[in-house]
């Protein structure tokens, strides 16, 4: 059977097919989103971070004007905690879970404590103010390391602010640092941030209490595993909830978590019968949506006399807010499992403690585990080349898996799979890194401006990462009589292009042009299934299931062309979504023919299903790994420990980009965010939990001014065999390297290893780290 | 609460409303007028997403009581294109320059870019003058890359058509 | 984020603003530009019960360079900004005005705004009593003038009592051949300063120093003039070490608030690197202005 060639959309930068209504402001985001006779709810959260609830007075509130409703905690009491959406097995973390409302106590400020829910979105507010909630403070709980002490406050009775110790590792440790030639220790601390989308949570509830109907906008992550969640929580079957995708304005991990507020707005239009809109404000987001990256390492590593890693050895401290959101441990797995990165690492001993404190939940953001760990091992490897007396490249070079050492398996598992490198050339990377960031200019242009005696200095942050996880997605193709192609995928935009993407994939395969296409997501009306976007998935897997769901519409196309024509298969041509007889074009049918013509009546008679389409499902066997490097130019001000970024470079390994353009777009977004996180952006608490990073003027996110000009370079030289596309997932790129990269620039300006263990460096940090002796 | 009228021609159409006085700008263009590509992203003047032109300034309607617009001229993203038209040239250099992702912060940048490529003589465009421009409109999708790319596209055109100014 | 409720009022002239803070002072707040009274009543940090919005009023926003620069309190900042007569004539004061946040706040906020509201880490107020500037103050009563020294009385506030109204600032024109530099640092361009200094110097014919001026921003409840320290410069060239000496002697009794975004020795020993580097460019620039 002769299937169409692919007619190259895969692999073009063609610009984006949801520019067009995003440019003109007619997208359609969630707060754009209004049903006739709306409430709007407000949360009422918690101002302490660690107390007793003695009361909850919502008579003030009820009494205010175009109230509606008031609910504490106590209102539903019987609610199960939010559950876990990833489970890893062997750990126990149901006492850890997060009520709708808080009970009994309240374990961060921002928690939520109760709703209201009134006829206007400013008279909530109004009325919110008026709720009463008595607390009894207690100690909190601020740092990991110090909630696992015996005498530290308990967030829950009788129970350790632990949640677990992981542990993983292979290979004889013991034995390697009894050789080594060099053992290098340090401490490194990644301080707490998290993506800060510029759109902010919301939902619209509505309820038809005739049909018994609930149907939600705004939860546009992972929207089949929501409906699951509210079905159990609210007691409806599946069947009677529907969720509608709207436009999404960026997710980067924080936005598809079950928060408290996806169950009670639907709550709360399911009692009242009537429909219910929640728009988060940004202080509340500040607050009340996930944290991320929040780690404190001690790492040793045990090198040979030339630099080669014999063993690392290290013990992490993870820092997990109040309470275990779905993505549960998974960030703390992750961590473990990636922390050895690209290089020949013969022993690994690796000790997690997931604590809880007194602080906003931290959840998963854009490549987690990945920018800690990548952090903490790319400074270790810097530290030791000084030591020993080699350049930070050539270290690498010594440790980098070279090609014949793949497929690497070093005997790791985490998250349910084996740590296994299928594809890559580290080094061969590293050389085109280096050589395409001209790296060698740089170096050399530093060296002229030390001389001058400015602070200037390069870093290198070496990274892999992991996509694909979540093993199965959904997809389907249906063409409509007019020719239109709708694409459906469980998928979701967070803003990412997957309108496009999917597009090009489809198209090539049904050698129709993308704009004939439109790509539908997150509408668990018309996507049975779906696992969601998250952990760079929707172009590997869902990109997977829409080329196999493609491929059997071009079959059926062809098989029912076959019937119509009647002519053999074998004899038949597609080109430009249109079936003919080899040599007689004008005797053909184009897509949206043969989808009129094979009616109900007909498929019936032909056994198939009518229409054309088909719908896939894709699995996944393995998560695989895209790899890079992120470097940085960076000079300090010595007098104000202002550090600017003069130049960012970043590659990455794609396997396949299906559409570069884009890709390189995700990459530069993610050199800005991971900057951020290097210099700019910190939730910062008091003594007593109180968080003091309440606003834009507190958490910095980074302008046009102090990110400077990107440069990316994509490679395709390591295609991954686990999916068809040859594809591995771009999503979290550019960001993974870049607090490493910024912490080794700002050693180099100095000319002075070891200085920077702390991210953020901040202005005031960076002068203390002027003004400190250098250590080893 | 005293309600206020209040008359605001907004992409030359007047909106006609009673209001509270306390309801911020960026709520009557997005509930009142129902023009909804004006975006809310922090309610204190930081993030520039709600930017709009206020009698032909680049303004945060975040920071206007809709009071205050009363009699004067408000100019929304939707302004630049009519439906079903060609995009603004702008509009089209963000698109071919993939200066947007998630789209929701676009709105307030055009709105701050259109009157600096129609002011700026292109011999002061340049990469330092077009990100001090843009710094007050935060992204988080992009990192400001390629909407420095689109600038420049914008402004070689609107030069070389003669929409741009000259010196 | 919104506003609790507040009453309304429109002024259309001073007058009427005048007998309106006459009635309400107490219990009501000025809107004027807005970029810094809204984000406080977006966050409900501010609930005044009457705003009294000004915007509308006549004759408040004249710029007048006769004798001296004479700025109505309502002129726009982005006005300030544009005006070449501003920036040829008191340059301190435009190069001041491009460290305001953003071009979007400043084609909103007014001079007369950012001095009444008197954040100690904003830009204006420090530069003004750098200026020796004077503001017009009115209320129902009368009149009265305020020098920009005496005008800051601790964070956030001024002398001036509620049913006060700035109308007009007054800037003397710097002397023939000064040289002026406004230099800040903060975490991003536009933040708020960790520190900073507006400073102008004027050099006698044998080149040492004959006149200085010198402001601080973010070095306490108010902006601070340096008397001290521009003591100390009277009779010297103005190089390196004077400088470097001048600055310390400026920053030594200074108390920074700190925040999170700095502490206050932090910042205290920032503001002394700022203040020599600025008193160096200041010195630079006289010799430019002296050709």
């Amino acid at each position: 059977m002769t299937v169409s060639a692919h007619i190259g959309y895969v692999g073009r930068s063609i610009p984006r097919l949801e520019d067009d209504r995003l440019l003109r402001g007619a997208g359609r985001f969630v707060d754009d989103v209004d049903v006739p006779g709306q409430l709007w709810m407000r949360v009422v959260r918690s101002p302490f971070a660690h107390a007793r609830i003695v009361s909850v007075d919502v008579s003030a509130a009820r009494a205010a004007p175009g109230v509606v409703a008031v609910l504490g905690g106590e209102d539903v009491r019987e609610v199960e905690p939010i559950p876990l959406r990833l489970e890893w097995p062997g750990y126990e973390l149901e006492p850890f879970l997060q009520p709708v409302l808080a009970r009994d106590k309240v374990r961060y400020v921002g928690e939520p404590v109760a709703v209201v829910v009134a006829e206007t979105q400013y008279g909530a507010e109004d009325a919110a103010d008026l709720v009463e909630v008595e607390l009894d403070p207690l100690q909190v709980v601020l740092d990991a390391r110090d909630g696992i002490d015996p005498d530290a406050e308990a967030l829950r009775d009788d129970r350790s602010n632990e949640v677990v110790l992981m542990q993983k590792g292979y290979g004889d440790v013991e034995a390697a640092f009894a050789k080594a030639a060099h053992v290098v220790s340090a401490e490194f601390i990644t301080g707490r941030h998290t993506g800060v989308p510029m759109e902010t949570r919301g939902l619209v509830a509505d309820y038809d209490p005739g049909r018994g109907r609930m149907t939600i906008w705004g939860a546009t992550l992972v929207t089949h595993y929501h409906r699951r969640v509210l079905s159990r929580l609210l007691g409806l079957s599946l069947n009677q909830i529907e969720y509608r995708p709207t436009d999404s304005g960026g997710s980067f991990g924080v936005r598809g978590d079950f928060f408290p507020e996806d169950f009670l707005v639907a709550y709360l239009a399911y009692k009242l019968g009537r429909p219910v809109k929640w728009t988060e404000d940004r202080a509340e987001h500040l607050v009340a949506t996930n944290h991320a990256r929040q780690q404190r390492y001690e790492i040793h590593g045990a090198f040979d006399a030339e630099g080669r890693l014999l063993g690392v050895r290290t013990e992490i401290w993870h820092d997990k807010g109040a309470y275990l959101r779905p993505t549960g441990v998974t960030v703390a797995e992750i961590t473990l499992g990636i922390l050895p990165g690209p290089y020949r690492l013969p022993a690994y001993d690796a000790k997690l403690h997931v604590v809880m404190t007194n602080k906003t939940p931290i959840g998963a953001y854009r490549a987690p585990g990945r920018y800690q760990t990548t952090f903490a091992r790319e400074r270790l490897l810097d530290i030791a080349a000084a030591k020993i007396g080699i350049d930070p490249v050539t270290i690498r070079r010594r440790n980098l898996i070279s090609p014949d050492e793949i497929p690497w398996e070093p005997g790791l598992v985490y998250a349910g799979e084996s740590f296994l490198l299928d594809s890559g050339d580290f080094t061969g990377m590293l050389d085109k890194s280096l050589e395409e960031s001209g790296y060698h200019e740089w170096e050399q242009e530093a060296v002229r401006l030390r001389s001058e005696g400015r602070l200037v200095g390069n870093g290198i942050g070496y990274w892999i990462d992991k996509s694909g996880l979540g093993v199965y997605e959904t997809a389907g193709i249906e063409v409509d009589p007019s020719g239109k192609v709708r694409v459906l995928i469980g998928g979701a935009s967070t803003g990412q292009g997957i309108e496009t993407v999917m597009a090009q994939i489809a198209a090539d395969v049904l050698s129709v042009s993308p704009q004939q296409i439109e790509v539908v997501y997150g509408d668990t009306n018309l996507i049975p299934d779906g696992v969601g976007s998250w952990s760079s998935r929707s172009t590997v897997i869902g990109g997977s299931a829409v080329q196999a769901a493609a491929e059997a519409t071009v079959a059926k196309a062809r098989r029912l062309a076959g019937q119509f024509l009647e002519v053999a298969e074998e004899d038949l041509e597609v080109v430009e979504g249109r079936v003919f007889v080899r040599g007689s074009p004008t005797r053909g049918m184009s897509f949206g023919e043969i989808a009129a013509q094979n009616d109900t009546v007909t498929a019936m008679r032909l056994d198939e299903d009518p229409g054309l389409g088909a719908r896939k499902i894709f699995v996944d066997k393995h998560m695989n790994y895209p790899y890079g490097v992120n470097l940085v130019q960076v000079e300090i001000d010595p007098e104000t420990g202002g550090i600017e970024v003069r130049r960012a470079f970043c590659s990455a390994e794609c396997g396949k980009a299906i559409n570069p353009m884009l890709v390189a777009g995700q990459a530069a977004g993610g050199v800005a965010q991971g900057l951020g996180g290097a210099l700019l952006e910190e939730f910062v608490y008091d003594e007593d939990g109180h968080p003091k990073a309440t606003s834009f003027m507190d958490y910095l996110l980074p302008t046009a001014l102090e990110v400077p000009p990107i440069k990316t370079l994509l490679l395709e030289d390591a295609p991954t065999p686990t999916n068809p596309l040859g594809a591995k997932g771009m999503g979290e790129t550019g960001i993974i390297g870049m607090g490493a990269a910024v912490g080794n620039a700002i050693d180099d300006a100095l000319q002075r290893a070891a200085t920077v263990h702390t991210l953020p460096v901040t202005p005031e940090r960076m002068l203390a780290l002027l003004d400190t002796p250098a250590t080893e | 609460m005293t309600l206020e009228p209040v008359s605001i021609e907004i992409n030359g159409a007047t909106y006609t409303r009673t209001i509270e006085p306390r309801m911020l700008l960026s709520d009557f263009i997005r509930h009142e007028a129902h023009l909804t590509g004006t975006h809310v992203g922090c309610e204190h003047g930081v993030c520039g997403a709600c930017t709009i032109q206020l009698d032909g300034k680049p303004v945060r309607s975040c920071l206007l009581l809709a009071v205050q617009a009363d009699g004067h001229a408000v100019r929304t993203v939707e302004a630049l294109a009519e439906p079903g038209a060609d995009l603004h040239p702008l509009q089209q250099a963000f698109h071919e320059e993939h200066a947007l992702q998630c789209g929701f912060c676009t709105p307030g940048f055009l709105m701050t870019l259109e009157p600096f490529i129609r002011e700026t003589p292109l011999d002061a465009v340049d990469e330092r003058s077009i990100r001090e421009t843009l710094a007050g409109n935060l992204c988080r999708c992009t990192g400001y890359h390629n909407i420095v790319s689109a600038v420049r596209v914008a402004a070689e055109r609107a030069h070389a058509t003669g929409a741009g100014a000259t010196r | 984020m919104k506003p609790a409720p507040f009453a309304y009022d429109r002024a259309g002239s001073v007058e009427e603003t005048l007998a309106l803070l006459a009635e309400h002072g107490d219990e009501a707040k000025v809107l004027a530009g807005g970029q810094s009274l809204v984000p406080l009543l977006n966050f409900r940090l501010a609930r005044p019960e009457r705003l009294i919005d000004i915007n509308e009023v006549q004759g408040l926003d004249r710029i007048d360079a006769n004798g001296s620069l004479r700025i109505g309190a309502l002129t726009r900042q982005a006005t300030i900004e544009g005006s070449t007569e501003i920036r040829e004539r008191v340059p301190l004061l435009h190069e001041a005005i491009t460290y305001v946040a953003h071009p979007q706040i400043r084609n909103r906020g007014t001079i007369g705004g950012s001095v009444a509201h008197a954040d100690p880490s904003a830009e204006l107020p420090a530069t003004f009593v750098a200026l020796d500037a004077a503001f017009h103050i009115r209320s129902a009563s009368g009149m009265r003038t305020v020098l920009a020294r005496e005008m800051f009385v601790t964070h956030l506030t001024t002398v001036m009592r509620p049913d006060e109204l700035l109308v007009e600032v007054e800037v003397p024109f710097p002397a023939p051949g000064t040289g002026s530099a406004f230099v800040e640092f903060a975490r991003r361009h536009g933040d708020f300063a960790l520190a900073g200094t507006a400073v102008l110097v004027g050099l006698a014919d044998d080149g040492t120093c004959s006149r200085a001026s010198i402001a601080l921003l973010a070095a306490g409840p108010v902006p601070v003039r340096a008397v001290a320290a521009e003591q100390a410069l009277l009779g010297h060239p103005l190089d390196d070490v004077v400088a470097r000496d001048a600055a310390a002697v400026a920053v030594k009794d200074v108390e920074p608030l700190a925040d999170i975004h700095g502490g206050s020795d932090y910042r205290r020993r920032t503001l002394e690197a700022l203040v020599r580097r600025a008193l160096l460019l200041a010195a630079s620039r006289v010799t430019e202005e002296r050709r």
